[in-house]
């Protein structure tokens, strides 16, 4: 493989991810082994200590560290990568916020896993959403190949001036991370054409220059401006969703591929069941929907790419058609206590106060941990809500309903 | 090796880096000694300071005493988020800047000492300086693995009942270029060490004592004498350790014979901290400061 032509590889998502920093040209990393995470660390090892990627690669003793060094390296107007799993995401926590915070354009990687104890290492979005809150731009990546593209419109989105925010772009951790697949990636000098260098200064309101010297980050008082900081940081990533439509549709002119935007649906046209969710198993439910078609049900699916800024509108969109009689919204993580179990079906309150009532809303779990998800499971989960609208409830399913939430494959009653 | 007051009163060190009219209290060693180590490391460096009392004497944003880039930071982050920027500066070229960690004992001996030791293994290119005033100093006086034996705080309100940690020690025992003890309440051997490291590469670490009148509960016209007192009674050692090698420094080259040292109550009864302490207490802590000179003693002699 060279850096002067496009080339598709056959290798896996964390591989993807380390080829997006590569490409991306990331001046620093900082990393931290954690299964699943640890082989993007490895690969950006063997890039960088065979000369064949210009990086300062710091081997931190920590996660904690990792993100203090993105801070530090991305205050110095540096490009800046990482990426971590599960505990790792959750050790660095304080200094994810402190990324955010500062405005720092840093892109990570989350190779998702479910969260210890007991111990766990398969995918479960439970780490990544655990970050709901933390001010950072948070994407999904659904195949390899959006792994790797993701990388590069991050920072696109993440320099863009107009918003300044760090970017996560979670996957599941062996299902995605440790499975191979083809993966196009562009010659160097195309990802260059795409993706300018940083600015020679510096980011337009922070860097560490002797010559400009700035105090940061220093005790406000309740009546000074900190809950302005807050504000504007809500309103710059909701004011990110127009953004993120730009540079998708100028990373499909330039490369051919389209990820259609904050969500991707399918089949929801003329659909009277959607099926909502995150993830590889939004590209796999598209079989489920396939074979449910066949047998005349009409049903439908839509996968969030994004999960903040939360695209409530694009999904009011398509979840307003008329013709639609039930949701089910199906999270990989668990959100204890929440409305309905999992994070993304409890966000929906908010969407569903703009539909009409006579919509049948499922909340459902699947997978927590890496348990299976079949195409057959997927196919019960659209049964259970068919079953639901037209009887009222749900009868003859493999699934337990328990308060309100399916809980796909649950073996307690 | 203490510089002469003319020259750190000279045109060539007057500007100032850490502006008057701060929100330190009065009598402050860590201000003074931070004052002094930028004079001597001049306007092209970085300062990272972890959650301390620096972060509140700097001044309320707007406001701001450093004229240099000064960053705030999470406590346990001091020597990492500096680990990042030299890396970002070595990234992009910039070589020419002096990066500096400046941080509390809690910061250094408790909750930042993985993200210090790793920083300091990786041979990164920086200054780590633990001015330490042996207390969680800006939460109230809460007790530190820094706070001697004996000393009240507020989570030892009785006297704490164990020895302090030897903190320089634990990073002498890296492969370190450069670790050094200073007594923070003297602004000629502040002075003195920070122009001494500025152009020394790889880590270097500074261990200043910074006597705190309100946690030590002394009056704040005392600092310097207090400084002195912990100096001439054995109880802060200046030592330097410089690519391996050991040596005593300043006043402290005297006092491996124990007659030349005063004995520690001189300075213990001078600081309310220690007004429960017992003379069984006392005895206690010129035990321990006589062990420490034995140990000093045999690796001096070690190397002879």
């Amino acid at each position: 493989m060279t850096d002067e032509k496009q080339e598709t590889l056959i290798i896996t998502g964390n591989e993807a991810s380390a080829w997006g920093a590569r490409r991306s040209k990331a001046h620093v990393v900082t990393a931290f082994p954690i299964t699943p995470q640890t082989t993007v660390m490895e690969t950006i090892s063997e890039f960088v200590d065979s000369g064949k990627m210009q990086c300062n690669f710091v081997k931190v003793e920590s996660e904690h560290s990792v993100m203090a060094g993105m801070v530090g390296a991305s205050m110095t107007g540096a490009r800046c990568f990482t990426a971590t799993s599960g505990q790792g995401l959750l050790y660095m926590a304080e200094m994810v916020h402190w990324v955010s915070g500062s405005r720092l354009p840093v892109v990570t990687t989350i190779a998702s896993r479910g969260i210890a104890p007991p111990w766990n290492i398969w995918v479960d979005y439970s780490d990544i959403l655990s970050m709901r809150d933390s001010g950072w731009i948070i994407q999904f990546a659904s195949t390899h190949q959006e792994i790797f593209d993701s990388i590069l419109m991050s920072y696109k989105l993440a320099e863009d001036p107009r918003v300044m925010l760090p970017v996560f772009i979670a996957y599941g951790g062996f299902s995605q991370s440790h499975t191979s697949k083809p993966v196009v990636i562009p010659s160097q000098k195309a990802v260059d054409d795409y993706l300018p260098p940083v600015p020679d200064d510096g980011w337009p309101h922070l860097v560490l220059n002797p010559e400009k010297p700035i105090v940061h980050g220093n005790l406000l008082m309740p009546q000074q401006e900190y809950m302005e900081f807050r504000y504007k940081m809500h309103e710059t990533i909701h004011g990110a969703k127009p953004i993120i439509k730009e540079v998708i549709a100028d990373f499909h002119e330039k490369f051919g591929r389209n990820y259609h935007g904050l969500i991707e649906s399918y089949r929801c046209d003329d659909a009277k069941y959607i099926l909502v969710t995150v993830g590889a198993l939004g590209e796999q439910v598209k079989d489920a929907v396939d074979t449910l078609r066949s047998e005349g049900k009409k049903v439908g699916s839509i996968k969030i790419r994004y999960f903040r800024p939360f695209p409530k509108e694009d999904l009011v969109e398509i979840l307003g058609s008329k013709n639609l009689e039930g949701i089910v919204v199906v999270d990989r993580s668990i959100a204890y206590g929440s409305p309905t179990g999992g994070h993304i079906s409890s966000e929906f309150s908010n969407i569903l106060s703009e539909l009409p009532s006579s919509l049948t809303y499922l909340p459902a779990v699947w997978g927590l941990g890496g348990r299976d998800v079949t195409v057959g499971d997927q196919e019960s989960v659209f049964n259970d809500l068919i079953n639901l609208h037209e009887e009222n409830e749900i009868k003859e399913t493999s699934n337990s309903y328990i308060n309100g939430t399916l809980w796909v494959n649950l073996k307690v009653r | 090796m203490i510089m002469s007051l003319k020259e750190m009163l000279s045109d060539d060190f007057s500007e100032e880096f850490l502006l008057c009219g701060n929100s330190a209290c009065s009598g402050c060693a860590s201000e003074l000694a931070l004052r002094w180590a930028l004079k001597a490391l001049g306007s092209k460096t970085v300062v990272v300071a972890p959650a301390s009392c620096t972060n509140v004497y700097i001044g309320l944003w707007p406001g701001a005493a450093p004229t240099v880039p000064f960053i705030n930071m999470a406590f346990a982050a001091g020597a990492s988020a500096a680990s990042g920027i030299v890396a970002g500066y070595e990234a992009l070229g910039k070589t020419d800047i002096n990066v500096m960690t400046w941080a509390g004992d809690g910061g250094t001996v408790d909750i930042g000492i993985q993200a210090l030791s790793g920083a300091i293994e990786r041979g990164t290119n920086f200054i780590y300086a633990c001015y330490d005033n042996e207390i969680y100093a800006n939460t109230g006086t809460q007790r530190s693995g820094s706070t001697p034996f004996g000393a009240i705080t507020t989570t030892t309100p009785y006297g704490k009942p164990i020895h302090k940690k030897n903190i320089s020690q634990i990073i002498a025992a890296h492969d370190i270029p450069y670790v050094g003890t200073v007594n923070g309440a003297d602004p000629r051997d502040v002075f003195a060490i920070f122009k001494k490291i500025k152009d020394i590469t790889g880590p270097r670490f500074v261990h200043l004592l910074s006597p705190c009148p309100p946690g030590w509960r002394f009056d704040s016209s005392l600092i310097a004498e207090i400084g002195r007192l912990a100096v001439d009674c054995g109880i802060w050692i200046l030592w330097e350790q410089e690519n391996g090698e050991f040596h005593l420094r300043g006043k402290s080259r005297r006092l491996l014979d124990k007659s030349n040292r005063k004995p520690v109550d001189e300075y213990i009864k001078k600081q309310g901290r220690f007004r429960k302490m017992t003379q069984e207490g006392i005895n206690k802590i010129q035990q321990w400061v006589d062990g420490n000179w034995l140990a000093i003693e045999k690796t001096v002699k070690g190397q002879c």
